[in-house]
C-alpha cells in the first residue's frame, strides 16, 4: 500500500514537472559556472510573482536552476531607487526604472549596456515596445510591464458612460470626482483635454493646464493615489482615473464599475529591466532578464502584475486568463495612437510643475480651514499658559 | 460627583476607541476572504495561509527581529557601561556636556540620522576602497547609535537611587571592583537597564527611515519591505502578520504585568512575615 501510495506520488509530481517545465529550456540556466554567486535584485513592491496565492515563485525557481543567489529588495519610487543608486552605497545586479527615470539614468551614464547575445529571448518582446524615446537604439533595456492610465466609472452613478476627459468637468458629479495626488498625473489630464504634449516646456501650456485644474478643484472629492482602491470599491466615488491593471483589482470587489480609455489620448508608462552601472555580475544579471522573459515565467508575472505583457508568446498562451481582456490590451488602435509617455523633463520645468501643483493644492477653502483650526488652537494654548502664568503668580504673591 | 464619574468614563472610552479602532480595523480585515479593505465579502483564514507561503516577508520579519534582537543587546550593553560612565564622572559642566551631546541624536531628526548615516559609511567605504558597503553591518551600527541615547537615559536615573556607598561597601567586604559592579550595582540597577533594552529593541523594531538609508541589497527589513508595496497596494497577508505581531505584544505585556504582580506580592508576603 505504501509502495503504491510513493508511486502514485512519484506520478503527480512527473506529471506536475513537465507542466511546469512545458517550454522551457533548462539547460540553459544549469552548469553556467554562475553558481554560488549573488544576485541583487532591486524591484517595486509586490511586482513580481512571489508564490503568493498558488502562483510560481520566480526567484526561487531561478535559484533552483542556476544556483545563483537572488537578494531581492524593494523600493517604492522611481526617486527612491534613484537615490539610493546614486548614493553608490549598494551595488545592485538588476532594477526595474519607469522609462522617463531610465532617460535620465541614461543620461547620467548610471546603466551599463545589455549583451543581447546573452539574452536571446529578447526576440519576444512586440516591436511596438522596441525603440521607444528613452532607450532608441535598443541597448540598455528589456521591457517588463506597461500600463496605461485610463478612466475608472462606477457604472450605477453616472447617467451616460464618459467617453472623454470632459466628464471630469462635469458639474453634474460634484464631490464624486477623484483624481491623481501627483502633479504630472493630474496636470497631463488637463492636457490630454487641451491638446497639448506633456512634455512641453513651454511655460504657457502648463499654465493653461493649471487654470483648467482650477476650474475643476471645486468638483474634487479628493485627490488620491492608493486610496483610490478602498473609494472606488464601497462606491465612494463615481470617477477615477487610474491604471488599467488597477482596475480589474477593483473590479473584483464591485461588479458595478467600468473602465474607458478617453478619446482625447492617455498616458502610458514603461518599466524596463536594466542593469545598473554598479553591477557586480553582469552575466548573472543577464541570465536573470532571460529567466524573466522565458514564457512561462513571463505568465506567471504577468498574471501576478496585471499590467499588459510585452511579451508575444505570454498573450498567445490559452492559459493566461487576461488574454483576450479588451482592458489592459485594447484591439481599438486607437487607443495606441493617441498614448503619450513621460519624458525626463529639464529642471526648470520640473520645478514649475511642483510650484504650480503647490498653488492649485494651497488654494481654495480645505486649507483655510486647517489654518484657521490650527490658528484657535494655538491661540487656546498660549492663553491656557498665561492664565497659568498669572494664576501662579497671584499665589505667589498671596 | 456620579456626573463627572459618566464623562469622564465616556472620555476614556473615546481615548480607547482612538487608539485601538486602526488595530481592530486591520484586525477585522485580515479575516476578509477579499483582498478589499472596504468590501468584506466572508470570513477567511485565507491571508493567515498566504503569509505562511510568502517567503519574502517571512524572510524580512526574521531579517528584522534578528536586528532588533542584536541591536538591543549590543546597545544595552554599551549604553550601561557609558552610564556607569557619566555617572562617575565629578565635573557637573563636563557631565552635561556629555549628556548633551548623547541627547543629540534623540532630538535629530530621523531624516538626519539616516542620510548622515549613509554617507559616512559610503565616504568610509570609498576611503578603503570597498564598493557596496551597506548591509547587514551598517544597518546593525545604525541602530545601535540611535538606541543608545535611550539606553543611557533609562539607566542613568537608577544610580540616583541607588545608595553611593554601596559599591564602596561591598569593596571593604572584599570585593574587586569587578564583582562589586556585577554582585551589587547591576542588580540595582536592573529595571532601568531591562527598560532600556524593551525600549531599543522595540525602537529598531519598527524604525523605517535611518533603516532605508542604511540597508543595502542583502538585508530588508519588514518596514521597508511594506513601505514598498505602494506600486500596487500593501496586500491583506501584511495584516494578518500585524495582527499576530499585535497578539504576541498582547500576550508579554500581560504575562509581564502578572509577573509584576506576583512579585510585588511576594514582597509583600516577605515583609508581613
Amino acid at each position: 500500500m505504501k509502495k503504491l501510495f510513493s508511486v502514485l506520488i512519484a506520478i503527480v509530481m512527473v506529471c506536475l514537472m513537465s507542466i511546469s517545465a512545458f517550454s522551457m529550456d533548462e539547460s540553459a540556466y544549469k552548469d553556467t559556472g554562475l553558481s554560488g554567486t549573488t544576485l541583487n535584485v532591486y524591484n517595486w513592491g509586490e511586482y513580481i510573482s512571489d508564490g503568493a496565492e498558488g502562483s510560481l515563485n520566480v526567484n526561487k525557481r531561478f535559484e533552483e536552476l542556476t544556483g545563483i543567489k537572488v537578494n531581492y529588495t524593494n523600493y517604492d519610487s522611481n526617486e527612491d531607487m534613484y537615490g539610493k543608486l546614486k548614493s553608490g552605497g549598494a551595488s545592485y545586479d538588476i532594477i526595474i526604472p519607469s522609462d522617463y527615470m531610465i532617460q535620465r539614468l541614461i543620461r547620467e551614464d548610471m546603466l551599463l549596456k545589455i549583451d543581447f547575445a546573452n539574452v536571446p529571448n529578447y526576440k519576444l518582446i512586440d516591436e511596438k515596445y522596441k525603440g521607444l524615446f528613452y532607450d532608441k537604439k535598443n541597448e540598455y533595456t528589456v521591457p517588463y510591464a506597461v500600463g496605461m492610465v485610463g478612466l475608472i466609472y462606477n457604472t450605477k452613478m453616472v447617467d451616460k458612460a464618459p467617453t472623454s476627459w470632459n466628464a471630469m468637468w462635469d458639474k453634474k458629479y460634484t464631490g464624486k470626482i477623484l483624481t491623481f495626488n501627483n502633479s504630472r498625473d493630474a496636470f497631463a489630464i488637463s492636457q490630454f483635454l487641451l491638446g497639448q504634449d506633456v512634455n512641453s516646456t513651454d511655460e504657457k501650456d502648463w499654465y493653461a493646464a493649471l487654470d483648467k485644474l482650477k476650474e475643476q478643484k471645486p468638483l474634487i472629492k479628493s485627490y488620491v493615489m492608493d486610496d483610490v482602491f478602498n473609494i472606488m470599491e464601497r462606491n465612494g466615488a463615481a470617477m477615477a482615473p487610474y491604471y488599467a491593471g488597477d482596475f480589474l483589482t477593483m473590479k473584483e470587489n464591485n461588479p458595478d464599475l467600468a473602465f474607458v480609455y478617453p478619446k482625447e489620448g492617455t498616458n502610458a508608462f514603461v518599466d524596463c529591466v536594466c542593469i545598473p552601472s554598479t553591477c557586480q555580475n553582469k552575466v548573472a544579471a543577464e541570465l536573470y532578464i532571460n529567466f524573466l522573459l522565458e514564457p512561462e515565467i513571463a505568465l506567471a508575472n504577468a498574471e501576478t502584475i496585471r499590467y499588459a505583457s510585452p511579451n508575444t508568446e505570454v498573450r498567445k498562451m490559452d492559459q493566461y486568463s487576461l488574454k483576450d481582456n479588451e482592458i489592459i490590451y485594447p484591439k481599438d488602435v486607437k487607443v495606441y495612437e493617441n498614448v503619450q509617455y513621460f519624458e525626463n523633463l529639464p529642471q526648470e520645468t520640473l520645478s514649475l510643475i511642483t510650484n504650480l501643483w503647490d498653488e492649485l493644492k494651497i488654494e481654495g477653502t480645505s486649507n483655510t480651514n486647517i489654518y484657521i483650526g490650527a490658528g484657535v488652537a494655538v491661540v487656546a494654548i498660549v492663553g491656557y499658559a498665561i492664565y497659568k502664568a498669572v494664576k501662579k503668580k497671584k499665589i505667589e504673591n498671596a | 460627583m456620579n456626573k463627572i464619574k459618566t464623562s469622564s468614563k465616556i472620555y476614556m472610552a473615546i481615548i480607547i476607541l482612538f487608539l485601538y479602532a486602526p488595530i481592530l480595523v486591520l484586525v477585522f480585515y485580515s479575516f476578509n476572504e477579499a483582498n478589499s479593505t472596504s468590501v468584506f465579502t466572508g470570513f477567511s483564514l485565507k491571508w493567515y495561509g498566504e503569509l505562511m507561503k510568502d517567503t519574502d516577508t517571512i524572510q524580512a520579519l526574521k531579517n528584522t527581529l534578528i536586528l532588533a534582537v542584536t541591536s538591543s543587546i549590543l546597545a544595552t550593553i554599551l549604553g550601561t557601561a557609558a552610564a556607569v560612565g557619566i555617572n562617575a564622572m565629578r565635573s557637573k559642566p563636563i557631565k552635561t556636556t556629555v549628556l548633551t551631546a548623547t541627547n543629540i541624536p534623540m532630538m535629530n531628526p530621523d531624516i538626519v540620522t539616516g542620510v548622515s548615516m549613509m554617507l559616512l559609511f559610503v565616504f568610509l567605504a570609498r576611503l578603503v576602497g570597498v564598493t557596496g558597503v551597506l548591509g547587514f553591518s551598517t544597518l546593525l551600527i545604525a541602530h545601535i547609535t540611535f538606541n543608545l541615547p535611550y539606553v543611557i537615559l533609562s539607566v542613568l536615573p537608577k544610580f540616583k537611587q541607588m545608595d553611593k556607598h554601596l559599591s564602596e561597601a561591598a569593596q571593604d567586604l572584599g570585593c574587586t571592583p569587578v564583582q562589586a559592579f556585577f554582585h551589587v550595582i547591576l542588580p540595582s540597577i536592573m529595571p532601568g537597564v531591562f527598560t532600556g533594552f524593551i525600549m531599543s529593541f522595540t525602537l529598531s523594531l519598527d524604525d523605517f527611515v535611518i533603516s532605508y538609508f542604511t540597508s543595502g541589497p542583502e538585508f530588508q527589513t519588514l518596514p521597508i519591505r511594506i513601505f514598498s508595496m505602494t506600486k500596487k497596494r500593501v496586500t491583506p497577508d501584511i495584516y494578518a502578520l500585524s495582527t499576530i505581531l499585535f497578539v504576541v505584544i498582547l500576550i508579554l505585556l500581560l504575562l509581564i504585568n502578572v509577573s509584576q504582580k506576583r512579585g510585588e506580592n511576594k514582597k509583600k508576603v516577605k515583609k508581613e512575615i
